[in-house]
């Protein structure tokens, strides 16, 4: 089980092609791209078009490499040299790896004069009309442009004449803004939209060094797909609006985490600074979301810096401390009988929180145990039709999904439920009315944020939010994933699984787990999926679960 | 490798040591008689500034410039802050409006400041930055009388710096 895990290979057998890169023969499957070859063979080739989830266009030549076919005999087979291996016949001109599919006995050469003098008079070409914006560009930091003309570049232009003027600062779709002089044509944004948004509003218009990128007449680059196009942008041509003159990315930590608005659980990487996420990218997972995510999950994050945000525990609307607040949750929750209790946790909780929840739920005799489901509609390739990110933990750690809502809204309104403990929900969203709210004797809240629930609880626990905690998930298809901590939770809020752990000991429960990776063996212990795994066993990529009770599949 | 200290041989005047001492006297009854005769050589800092006498390339605060347009050099690249060794700069960028004259450079600081109770005075900000927007002048006398004071923040570093002619011409009409 390794970081560097790939999908399995299809079934169907792909035969093995033998080539020569950089003078060593290596095998690789039928159909891999020369590039690719390169770079499994360590080679690394400079590229702007190609990226591997896309075709090859071969549009911006800067993966020229030197090409060897075999040397044919009289026969038209390949003559053997000394080694067994053909003797190769190189090409005087270069050609471009990515575009090349690879062939029997073909040879690669990486580097070499002939290769090294075509990259640099490629670069050249590239930064002709390129601007001198790299102190405004928001891709400086992060862009292909300024790294390979640090390797390739010449450091000085030869161009005497005018550069050609571009449209700049262009807004082309809700989240995005394009500056056509930064643009080098690689093509990725309109291929990405071609191939794997399937809303075709991009492309080039006009010729030569006027070349310009440009929307279709009459339409927008609003996909909810948009932004990664901004993503895979080698250069500063398109930048999100979101980002923009945020924070330059040099300045940036990068968390792995992952996505929180879904049962898709697309990976994805949370940058901050000093306590600010300022933006979030998807991070490669080929199980799971390939390179992409939507906009919306990706901009739902500001609501972590709100104003709002819960920071202190509150004993009926007073600041307290944690000390109070948790012994005074305690003792109202105990002041019940255990019929008269409910407790609605949510979906959107990690399953270490959810194992406490239910510990807690034990240690007080709750019966009435329920989360909220949040049923919506997908958008059949990363949006998936479930809104909770967790519903598989909750479901693997034996909570009810919404069957017992009704039962505990109604006996709220009916006065025979007195106590709610209300974890990461907004209660009236249950079902639950607003006025009855006021009437329970106990309402313990944990959450981030102020919601209707809020103003009538008796003790109110701030928590923490997604990138602010450490904890894992099991998304849709059964993988379960990890969360990282990016940033502190702000004021005294605390970690929600800590919150509950003291919870149970207050109210006479079991300890024992002082850090999150001891919640997470506990679980493991009472949990046969997820028996032999530890936090970190799940690793960056996370673990498929086999969650009909077959034994868990290995990984590659 | 272990090398061997060579010691100068002493002659017996350096060995008895008394000699240096009455130079040493010497030369201090010398300069005591030099004062007393009215050739001064000490600065009465602070009646008398320093200013007149600092070389061409003294480092003294830095400082932000604006161009012979009157436009803010900075466009808030954060190089400065990024390179700034005491963590004295803080930066926060912002978009410039589509009604500005200089909308074209798109982005400018939306505060600039410098904590010169951090500042070491080394230089680093003005050596890299790319818009030739910050300068170390001549001030040397920074003080306050609350850190808060010690804080020069945008209005105050455009203040000190004034206008600065370069060769940063990226943003003229031409662009």
């Amino acid at each position: 089980m390794t970081t560097t895990a790939t999908p399995a290979q299809p079934k169907t057998e792909v035969p093995l092609l033998n080539v020569q890169v950089d003078g060593e023969w290596r095998q690789f499957p039928k159909g891999t791209r020369l590039i690719e070859a390169c770079i499994k063979s360590g080679q690394y080739v400079p590229h702007y078009c190609y990226h591997p989830k896309l075709s090859s266009p071969g549009n911006c030549r800067m993966c020229l490499v030197q090409l060897g076919m075999p040397k044919l005999g009289a026969d038209r087979k390949p003559e053997l040299g000394e080694d067994g291996r053909p003797i190769l016949n190189w090409s005087p001109r270069p050609a471009i790896s990515c575009a090349t599919e690879i062939s029997e006995g073909m040879g690669v050469r990486t580097s070499g004069p002939l290769v090294e003098e075509c990259r640099n008079g490629v670069m050249e070409f590239l930064l002709i009309n390129h601007p001198l914006d790299c102190p405004i560009c928001d891709q400086a930091g992060e862009c292909r442009l300024q790294e390979f003309s640090v390797e390739y570049g010449k450091g000085e232009s030869r161009f005497l004449e005018e550069k050609v003027k571009k449209p700049k600062r262009v807004d082309i779709g809700e989240r995005i803004v394009l500056d056509d002089e930064r643009c080098i044509m690689c093509s990725r944004c309109i291929r990405f939209m071609q191939e794997v948004a399937h809303d075709d509003v991009l492309g080039f218009v006009n010729r030569g060094s006027h070349t310009t990128l440009t929307v279709y007449p009459g339409k927008r680059l609003d996909n909810n797909y948009s932004l990664n196009t901004v993503d895979i942008c080698p250069v500063g041509a398109l930048t999100s609006k979101d980002f923009r003159f945020r924070m330059r990315v040099w300045f940036l930590k990068e968390t792995k985490s992952i996505d929180v608005n879904c049962g898709t659980g697309s990976n994805i990487l949370i940058s901050s600074r000093e306590g600010i996420v300022h933006r979030i990218t998807p991070r490669e997972n080929d199980f799971v979301n390939s390179c992409w995510m939507p906009d919306s999950h990706r901009l739902n994050f500001h609501y972590l810096h709100d104003e709002d945000r819960l920071k202190t525990p509150l004993v009926k609307s007073a600041p307290a401390t944690w000390t109070d607040a948790i012994s005074t949750a305690a003792a109202q929750l105990k002041s019940h009988e255990p019929a008269r209790i409910a407790m609605i946790a949510s979906a959107r909780m990690t399953n270490e929180e959810l194992f406490l929840a239910r510990r807690l739920a034990t240690a007080l005799g709750i019966e009435q145990f329920d989360v909220l489901p949040r049923p919506q509609e997908g958008d059949g390739f990363l949006i998936s039709n479930d809104g909770n990110p967790n519903t598989t933990g909750a479901k693997l750690l034996g909570l009810h999904c919404g069957g017992r809502l009704s039962a505990i809204a109604a006996g709220v309104a009916s006065g025979a439920i007195r106590g709610l403990l209300v974890l990461g929900e907004d209660a009236t969203q249950c079902g639950i009315a607003e006025g009855d709210l006021a009437n329970l004797e106990t309402l313990v809240v944990v959450d981030i944020l102020p919601n209707k629930t809020t103003p009538h609880a008796t003790v109110l626990l701030p928590a923490s939010g997604f990138a602010e905690k450490r904890g894992s998930m099991i998304n849709l298809a059964g993988r379960i994933q990890r969360l990282n901590r990016a940033i502190s939770a702000p004021g005294l809020a605390r970690d929600d699984w800590e919150i509950l752990r003291d919870l149970i000991v207050a109210v006479g429960g079991p300890n024992g787990v002082y850090s999150i990776e001891e919640v997470f063996r506990a679980m493991a212990a009472e949990t046969p999926a997820l028996t032999g795994l530890s936090m970190a066993g799940i690793g960056d990529l996370g673990v498929e679960l086999a969650l009909d009770g077959a034994p868990r599949r290995a990984e590659i | 490798m272990a090398f061997v200290v060579q010691r100068p041989k002493l002659n017996l005047a350096e060995k008895l040591y008394l000699p240096a001492v009455l130079g040493g006297l010497l030369l201090t009854i010398r300069h005591f008689f030099k004062g007393a005769a009215g050739r001064n050589v000490t600065m009465q800092y602070p009646e008398v500034k320093w200013d007149d006498h600092l070389p061409e390339w003294y480092r003294g605060a830095p400082t932000l410039v604006a161009d012979e347009w009157g436009r803010e050099r900075c466009v808030s690249c954060q190089l400065c802050e990024f390179i700034c060794p005491p963590r004295a700069i803080t930066i926060t960028p912002e978009e410039i409006p589509n009604s500005d004259p200089w909308a074209k450079v798109e982005k400018r600081p939306k505060e600039f400041e410098i904590d010169m109770i951090r500042c070491i005075y080394c230089g680093l900000c003005e050596e890299v930055c790319p818009e030739q927007a910050i300068y170390l002048r001549k001030d040397y006398s920074i003080t306050g009388y609350t850190r808060a004071e010690m804080k020069h923040d945008k209005a105050k570093l455009y203040e000190l710096g004034g206008v600065k002619a370069g060769v940063v011409n990226k943003w003229n009409e031409k662009k």
